[in-house]
C-alpha cells in the first residue's frame, strides 16, 4: 500500500475486519482438518483416490497423517474385525482433543454385508462416530461431502466448550 | 497380549529383556505402508532384521464360510471385496469355477468372452498402476503416485461406464456378462490405450534410471528360483525369479489362445526386476486390448449362455414366456443346483494364481468353497525374505510383493 501511497486514515478507514474468536478459530480449524488414515479394506482405496490427483483432498485442507498425535479426524475406511478392534480404540484414545470420527462405508457403519463371526457390526460399538458415510464403496466425492458436513458441524461449535463425552451405540 | 505383571514396565512393541541383545519391533497392523493390515513382528539387531514373523488375520471376514451359506449368484458380489483393486478378476475366477462345475464353460457366448477379457485386462492395468503408485509412494516418489492415479482414474471411468461401479464391479455373471458394451465405449477405450503407453514412458523416465529408485530396489528382496517354487509364488513374483509360468499360457481360459502376447520374464530376482515386469505387463495388456477391439465387432450380440437348467433366460423371454418366468423364479429363490462334484480352477489374476475350489453336493449351496489367493503365499514368503535386510527395506519388499489384505485374510 505504501507504493500506491494510500492513506487509509484519510481515504476509507483502516482495513479492519471484525470477527469473533469462535469464528476465527473455527475458520482455521475447519480448513485444516488433518486426517488419520485408517485404511482397513476396500474403502481405503477410495480414500487414497480422494487424496490423489483427480479429487485432490488438499483443497479442503485435508492432509493425511499417519500418526494419531497429529490428526483431528479419523476416517475409518473399511471392515473392522474383532481382532483389530482393540487397536482402533487405542489409536482413538491417542488422538488429541478435540477429535472427530468419520465412518466410511457400509462395513464401518453397520458391518455391511459381512454379518459373520469375525466382524464388528459397526465401528460405533468401539468408538463414537460423528459422520456416517453410506456406500460400498463410497465414491471420493461422497467422502469430500462428508468432510464438508463435518466442517459445517465444527462451525457451530464454540471453542470454549469442552468436547462433550460422546456416546457409544 | 495382556500385561502379565503390573509392576513391570510394559510396552507391547518392545521387549527389553532379551538374552541375545536383539530388539523386537512391531510393524503394523495400522501402518500406512503395510498395504492393509499386515502386522510384522521383527526381531532386530541394530538396523538389521534377524527374524520376521508376519501376523495376519486382521481383515478376516469369514468369506469362505459366507460362501457356504449363499447360493452361487449371491456370493458373486462378495468376491469383489477380496482383491478390491482388481475386482473383476475375482468375479471372473469365481464365475469360471462355477461354469466349469456346471459344465457350461463352452456355452458362454463369444461376445461375453471378449467383454470379459477386456474387463480382465483393464483390471490388470488398474491393478498394476495402483501397485506402481503405492510402491513408489512407499519408496518415496510422491509424484509418481499422483501421475499413476491420474491414469488409473481414466481406466476407472471406463469400468464405471460399463458397470456403474468404480471399485466393486460385479461385472461378470455366471454364464456370461449382464450387459453389452455401452455406445462409444470402444472409442473411449481406444483413446485410453493411445494415451497410456506415453504415460508408462513417463513413469519409466522418472524411475527406471533414477539413482535413488535403483539403490532402494536393486538387490533388495532377492527371491532365488528355488525359494519362489518352495513358497508357491505365482504371477510376477514367480516370473521375476526367472521362471516362465503364466496360467494364461499354461492352461488357457477364455480366448487367451487366440490373442498374441508375450510373457515377460526377468532373471534379476530382485524388486527392481519385478518393477520392470510390471511395466512390461501393462504394455502387454494394452496389446491384448488392442487385439480385442476388432474381435468384439465380429461377434454375435448374445451375452448369456443358454443353459435353462442353471441360468435365467433373457429379460425378453422372461417377460413373454411363462416357462422362462417359472425357471427364473426358481433360480432366484432357490438357486441353481450344480451336479455333485468338485472343481479347482486357477486363473491369472494381476497378483498371481487365483483359484477357486468348489465342492458341490448337488445342493444350491456349495459344501465347501476354498479360495486360493496369491497374496496369501506372498505374505508367507516374507519370513524368509526379510531376514538380513535393513528396516528401511521392509517397505520396499512389502510393496514389491503386491499383497492385498482382503485377499489374504478373506
Amino acid at each position: 500500500m505504501a507504493q500506491h501511497q494510500v492513506n487509509s486514515l484519510a481515504n476509507a478507514g483502516l482495513p479492519v475486519a471484525l470477527t469473533t474468536v469462535d469464528k476465527l478459530v473455527n475458520w482455521g480449524r475447519t480448513n485444516s482438518l488433518w486426517v488419520l488414515t485408517y485404511g482397513l479394506a476396500c474403502c481405503a482405496i477410495e480414500m487414497m483416490a480422494s487424496g490423489a490427483s483427480r479429487y485432490d483432498f488438499d483443497r479442503f485442507g485435508v492432509i493425511f497423517r499417519a500418526s494419531p498425535r497429529q490428526s483431528d479426524v479419523m476416517i475409518v475406511a473399511g471392515t473392522l474385525t474383532k481382532k483389530h478392534a482393540e487397536f482402533i480404540r487405542r489409536l482413538y484414545d491417542q488422538m488429541a482433543e478435540p477429535k472427530w470420527v468419520i465412518s466410511m462405508g457400509s462395513c464401518a457403519n453397520t458391518g455391511g454385508m459381512f454379518n459373520t463371526y469375525a466382524t464388528v457390526q459397526g465401528v460405533d460399538r468401539v468408538i463414537p462416530v460423528d459422520i456416517y458415510l453410506p456406500g460400498c464403496a463410497p465414491r471420493p466425492e461422497t467422502l469430500q461431502y462428508a468432510v464438508m458436513l463435518l466442517q459445517k458441524k465444527l462451525r457451530k461449535r464454540s471453542i470454549f466448550q469442552k468436547q462433550k463425552p460422546k456416546r457409544l451405540v | 497380549m495382556q500385561q502379565r505383571n503390573r509392576l513391570e514396565p510394559y510396552f507391547e512393541n518392545l521387549v527389553f529383556e532379551r538374552e541375545d541383545n536383539t530388539m523386537v519391533v512391531n510393524f503394523g497392523p495400522q501402518h500406512p505402508s503395510a498395504h492393509g493390515q499386515l502386522r510384522l513382528i521383527l526381531e532386530m539387531d541394530g538396523e538389521q532384521i534377524k527374524k520376521a514373523v508376519p501376523d495376519i488375520g486382521y481383515l478376516h471376514r469369514g468369506m469362505e464360510k459366507m460362501g457356504e451359506n449363499m447360493i452361487y449368484n449371491e456370493f458373486l458380489p462378495t468376491t469383489d471385496r477380496m482383491d478390491y483393486i482388481a475386482a473383476t478378476s475375482n468375479n471372473y475366477a469365481f464365475a469360471l469355477a462355477v461354469e466349469r462345475l456346471l459344465g457350461i464353460e463352452d456355452k458362454v457366448p463369444r461376445r461375453a468372452k471378449v467383454i470379459r477379457m477386456m474387463l480382465l485386462e483393464l483390471n490388470r492395468i488398474i491393478s498394476h498402476l495402483f501397485w506402481l503408485a503405492t510402491h513408489a509412494l512407499d519408496v518415496g516418489a510422491m509424484s509418481v503416485f499422483l501421475y499413476c492415479f491420474r491414469e488409473r482414474e481414466y481406466a476407472m471411468d471406463l469400468m464405471e461406464e460399463y458397470c456403474g461401479a468404480r471399485l466393486t464391479h460385479s461385472s461378470v455373471r455366471i454364464g456370461g456378462v449382464p450387459l453389452d458394451l455401452p455406445e462409444g465405449w470402444l472409442e473411449h477405450l481406444n483413446w485410453f490405450l493411445n494415451k497410456l503407453p506415453e504415460q508408462i514412458e513417463l513413469y519409466e523416465g522418472l524411475l527406471t534410471e533414477n539413482r535413488i529408485w535403483r539403490m532402494r530396489l536393486e538387490e533388495v528382496g532377492v527371491i532365488p528360483p528355488k525359494m519362489a517354487k518352495q513358497w508357491a509364488c505365482s504371477g510376477i513374483m514367480l516370473r521375476g525369479s526367472g521362471i516362465e509360468y503364466d496360467i494364461r499360457k499354461e492352461e488357457p481360459y477364455e480366448l487367451y489362445e487366440e490373442v498374441d502376447f508375450d510373457i515377460p520374464v526377468s532373471d534379476r530376482c530382485d524388486s527392481y526386476g519385478r518393477y520392470l515386469l510390471y511395466m512390461e505387463e501393462m504394455r502387454q495388456s494394452i496389446r491384448i486390448l488392442r487385439q480385442l477391439i476388432p474381435m468384439y465387432k465380429e461377434t454375435e450380440p448374445q451375452l448369456m449362455a443358454h443353459a435353462p437348467e442353471y441360468i435365467s433366460a433373457s429379460k425378453e423371454d422372461i417377460m413373454t414366456q411363462n416357462y422362462s418366468l417359472m425357471q427364473h423364479f426358481v433360480l432366484v429363490t432357490q438357486g441353481m443346483r450344480p451336479p455333485v462334484g468338485e472343481v479347482y480352477v486357477p486363473t491369472e489374476s494381476p497378483k498371481g494364481e487365483l483359484g477357486f475350489f468348489i465342492r458341490s453336493e448337488g445342493e444350491p449351496y456349495p459344501y465347501r468353497l476354498k479360495i486360493r489367493a496369491p497374496s496369501f503365499w506372498h505374505t508367507g514368503i516374507l519370513q524368509d525374505l526379510l531376514p538380513g535386510h535393513y528396516l528401511a527395506d521392509v517397505v520396499t519388499i512389502i510393496g514389491s510383493t503386491n499383497i492385498v489384505f482382503g485377499e489374504i485374510d478373506r
